[in-house]
């Protein structure tokens, strides 16, 4: 088999790889790039753990072959953090124990921030809705949705504090 | 030197109780944090496991010459590879024969070969390679069909034990167990009402969301290191040692990070096997499982049947409790029948009660502890019929479950006598919540049900460094699947008297650390928490020691409050405190490095018990079931850090709603499982629920110096029959099989319409 070269955005940065017809975008990122904030929990699109974006669309990136991004924009968990500034999910999260083992909560954090950027005043229904393509198997959901409001009210208030500002 | 222990009762805590961020959070909400598929070796090879499509079958031979001649295969293993170094101990040789078929294999997805090889790819070519000649046999999958005499035997050599006599004829029936005090048929004699049913529940998995992986590298000189995702890796160490005659102290095997247990992740599967790969190609080699593997291959929990019969009085006095459990564990011995017999009315206070179980095994995979093992379906079965007898006698079932609980001074129905223990306070938590108050709607049910769970201590090491600067490492053997860490910062800092920003818990391998049980029976916040205290302890005397060096006057004049090192008295001497960090500072010239240790075996875990109240709205034309309300009452103890406590609670009660509602094994007649994947082994998501409510109570156990309990388990075992008894109270029938699926309510529900009719 021959590679196919591929030139694509990672969290903002351009990279380029080769890999096989067959290799999922999931097996790209963890295998040849090293980004393993992504994780596989099913490799059949049933548990989101593998959760991305691209072009800032959630994607499940074991359902994604890595030739299909060639010239796409992707976004991972490793690139939600501003530096050493966590995301307000991310403080969230830690704030209201929204994890206990931790393997489900890079896909949540994506598909929560995929969320937020789409609805930025969500419903707890919602919310709900808009996780359930995410298994967590740890915290019966709850300390996660929680996690989610509060998050999404900071971000609010410091939103209508910004444009008080301007 | 005296210690400050003032009774768990009054102590007041400083951090004990309160909510910090753990504090590899920062790992695990970046991506950072390294889970067991997340390690990479320099030269790593890709294993992959061929296993057996049939349910039951001998195997006449295996033919790997093609496989190890493609390019790119570096070794293959089967059974051949895997002598049998157990020296008799039976449950050893069962681990050995399930990681690797031997004369036969047993379920669908037993292993047969392994091959290491530079690319997955070429790994799974390679298993096409293997010729494995198979002679089919029957099968059984269903337990009471495997207990009936006519059923396939899977061992020949497996013959009853817990009987009188010994049996003639081997079976599946591995062992029988009994358990109870008092007379029954006198109790039953003295009813005024008595009820009898039967109740079935199918298996289901701990659905844990990372996939069993491991990374072996053994040396040529037999010694090796292994990289793994486990509950217990000191339990993967010796196992993997024994099975593979390595010398124990010569493996070291590091626990990753864990993505969820459950009870899942207490045994082995792929790391002997990764582990002799590795040392037959001398490279490192990783294996992961694919979910259809972790579905097929790993434990989930018994199936089980049950009868139960219980009299009570006109009064509503339970005056006799029977019952008899039959579990299936899969292909080898080791149900939790006797778990589920132990626990079944463990809630209650009874004169006369007797259970019996029977531990069975099937072609199905080896089933593993899932959180309370044996618990919920026995939960089930009694918590159905009690709420059924309170229908009968017309009382409120939380006031004849309160009638008859078990409390300080019960006698068990599985021996021993309780302690302080916290049931009641549940019980009468529950009645006076909000919960029972709020209206039902159209189609809508209210259940509930109290649960039971052991508990366990077992062994722990923990070791504790005090650098120069004051703060402090602990290093525990413990893997942290849910938060423990925090939890054992906690108790450190509370006992030290330090802030918890100064302590940070590592999880040691297994060179570095003193053998630790595995975190399973709920006891590492007990067992491996009260450790860490013991060994600050143990710190403080060595810091008292330093500061009476330092002041020149006698250890025993120098007592430890709240951080700081102190003139026991007026007649010791006229000195400024000393804090740890300036004690710390000063060791290199007060005798050296400071530690404190603690190593031992726990005993006084202190059993627990919950209560659940769950409402339902049943949609009569499609069957489904939701979720409306959900509360969960729980005895803790003592809460360490709330927060996850409560993750405790709502994760058990969730799981618990699973396995009443969807999830369940699904065999087709060739006895394949049909939904090996979360797209058809529906686990609850996040719109199939509300919050699901909290209330932690607090009843000191008095084995514990902060009277910490184990919150683990608890939480799953009343859902099941909350839950049943939600939807049997809306729809008016009583279910008595779960998970009631869709389909199964829709049956019921035709059956009362048509009784209805006639
Ligand atoms: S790994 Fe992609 S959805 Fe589960
Ligand atoms: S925290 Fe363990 S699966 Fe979500």
């Amino acid at each position: 088999m021959s590679g196919i070269h591929v030139t694509t955005k990672i969290n903002g940065d351009e990279v380029q790889f080769v890999c096989e017809a067959d290799e999922s975008l999931l097996d790209v990122l963890r295998n040849r790039l090293g980004l393993t904030g992504a994780k596989e929990g099913c490799g059949t699109g049933d548990c989101g753990a593998c959760s991305v974006t691209v072009d800032g669309r959630l994607t499940c990136s074991c359902l994604v072959l890595g030739a299909e991004v060639d010239g796409h924009d992707i976004g991972t968990i490793e690139g939600m953090a501003m530096g050493d500034e966590l995301h307000p999910l991310q403080k969230k999260f830690i704030e209201h124990a929204a994890l206990q083992c931790g393997i489900c909560t890079p896909g949540f954090l994506v598909a929560a921030k995929a969320l937020l950027d789409h609805n930025p005043e969500p419903t707890e229904t919602e919310i709900r809705f808009g996780l359930a393509g995410n298994l967590c198997r740890c915290t019966g959901y709850d300390k996660i949705v929680r996690a989610v409001q509060a998050a999404a009210e900071e971000m609010n208030s410091a939103k209508k504090i910004q444009q008080k500002v301007a | 030197m005296p210690l400050d222990n003032p009774s768990a009762n009054t102590r007041k805590y400083k951090l004990v109780g309160t909510r910090p961020d753990r504090q590899d959070g920062f790992d695990k909400v970046t991506g950072r944090a390294k889970f067991g598929a997340d390690a990479v070796a320099p030269g790593q090879l890709a294993g992959s496991i061929l296993r057996s499509p049939h349910a039951h079958a001998r195997i006449r031979s295996i033919d790997t010459s093609k496989a190890e001649k493609l390019a790119g295969v570096k070794a293959v293993v089967t059974r051949a590879d895997f002598p049998d170094k157990t020296a008799g101990d039976s449950g050893l040789f069962d681990i050995l024969t399930n990681i690797m078929a031997r004369d036969k294999a047993l379920y669908e997805g037993h292993a047969v070969a392994a091959v290491a090889a530079v690319s997955p790819a070429v790994a799974k070519q390679a298993l096409k390679l293997i010729k494995v000649d198979y002679e089919v046999l029957p099968h059984v999958t269903d337990v009471d069909e495997a207990m009936k005499p006519t059923a396939p035997v899977l061992h020949p050599k497996l013959f009853t034990e817990g009987l009188a006599e010994k049996p003639k004829k081997p079976s599946n029936i591995a062992r029988r167990y009994e358990f109870g005090h008092g007379d029954v048929e006198a109790g039953f004699a003295k009813a005024d009402i008595i009820v009898e049913r039967s109740f079935k529940t199918e298996a289901t998995h701990q659905g844990y969301i990372e996939p069993h992986a491991c990374l072996a590298n053994v040396s040529p000189d037999g010694s090796g290191e292994l990289w793994v995702c486990t509950q217990g890796h000191f339990m993967v160490r010796d196992y993997c040692a024994r099975l593979l005659g390595l010398e124990i102290s010569k493996l070291r095997v590091t626990a990753s990070e864990i993505g969820g247990g459950f009870g899942g992740k207490t045994t082995v599967f792929l790391e002997p096997v990764a582990l002799a790969l590795s040392r037959k190609a001398n490279r490192p080699v990783k294996l992961v499982m694919s979910r259809d593997e972790v579905f097929k291959c790993t434990g989930p929990t018994s199936s089980a049947s049950i009868d139960v019969k219980i009299g009570v009085t006109k009064d509503g006095l339970i005056t006799a409790a029977d019952a008899t459990l039959r579990y299936q564990g899969g292909a080898f011995p080791g149900s939790p029948a006797e778990f589920g017999a132990m626990s079944a009315f463990a809630q209650y206070h009874l004169d006369n009660v007797r259970t019996i179980a029977y531990d069975v095994v099937t072609n199905r995979p080896k089933q593993a502890a899932y959180r309370a093992p044996g618990a919920p379906m026995a939960n089930f079965a009694v918590e159905s019929m009690i709420e059924e007898l309170a229908h009968k006698l017309g009382m409120a079932p939380i006031d004849f479950r309160i009638k008859n609980a078990a409390r300080e001074g019960t006698r068990s129905s599985y021996g021993p006598v309780y302690g302080p223990i916290g049931l009641l306070a549940t019980l009468e938590e529950a009645r006076k919540h909000p919960h029972f108050k709020a209206p039902l709607g159209p189609n809508q049910g209210r259940g509930m049900a109290a649960g039971f769970w052991f508990n366990f201590g077992g062994q722990s090491c923990v070791s504790l460094n005090i650098p120069v600067d004051g703060t402090v490492t602990i290093s525990v053997g413990s893997p942290d699947i849910g938060g423990s860490r925090a939890s054992m910062c906690l108790m450190t800092a509370e006992e030290l008297g330090i802030p918890y920003e100064h302590v940070r818990a590592i999880i040691a391998d297994t060179s570095s650390l003193g053998y630790n049980d595995v975190t399973d029976g709920s006891r590492t916040t007990f067992a491996t928490g009260m450790a860490c205290i013991l060994a600050a302890r143990d710190a403080i005397k060595k810091l008292c020691q330093r500061a009476a060096r330092m002041w020149g006057i006698p250890e025993e004049a120098v007592t430890w409050e709240k951080g700081y090192a102190k003139p026991a008295g007026a007649n010791a001497g006229n000195f400024p405190p000393l804090s740890l960090k300036e004690i710390a500072a000063a060791s290199g010239g007060t005798g050296g490095p400071i530690a404190g240790h603690h190593e031992y075996s726990a005993d006084g875990a202190g059993v627990s018990f919950a209560t659940h109240i769950c409402d339902v709205e049943v949609d009569p034309e499609t069957g489904a079931t939701r979720i409306v309300r959900y509360t969960v009452l729980q005895d803790a103890g003592k809460a360490v850090h709330p927060s996850y406590v409560e993750g405790q609670f709502q994760g058990g009660a969730v799981q618990g709603i699973g396995w009443a509602l969807n999830e369940e094994y699904v065999y087709g007649k060739d006895g394949r499982l049909q939904n090996a994947g979360f797209l058809d082994y529906r686990i609850p998501v996040c719109s199939d629920l509300p919050m699901i409510d909290t209330k932690i109570l607090e009843i000191p156990n008095p084995g514990h110096p902060y009277g910490v309990r184990g919150v683990g388990e608890t939480s799953i075992v009343p859902p099941l029959a909350a839950v049943a008894n939600a939807v049997s109270n809306a729809v008016g029938v009583r279910m008595t099989e779960l998970p009631i699926s869709p389909p199964r309510l829709l049956k019921a529900l035709d059956t009362v319409s048509l009784a209805k009719a006639s």
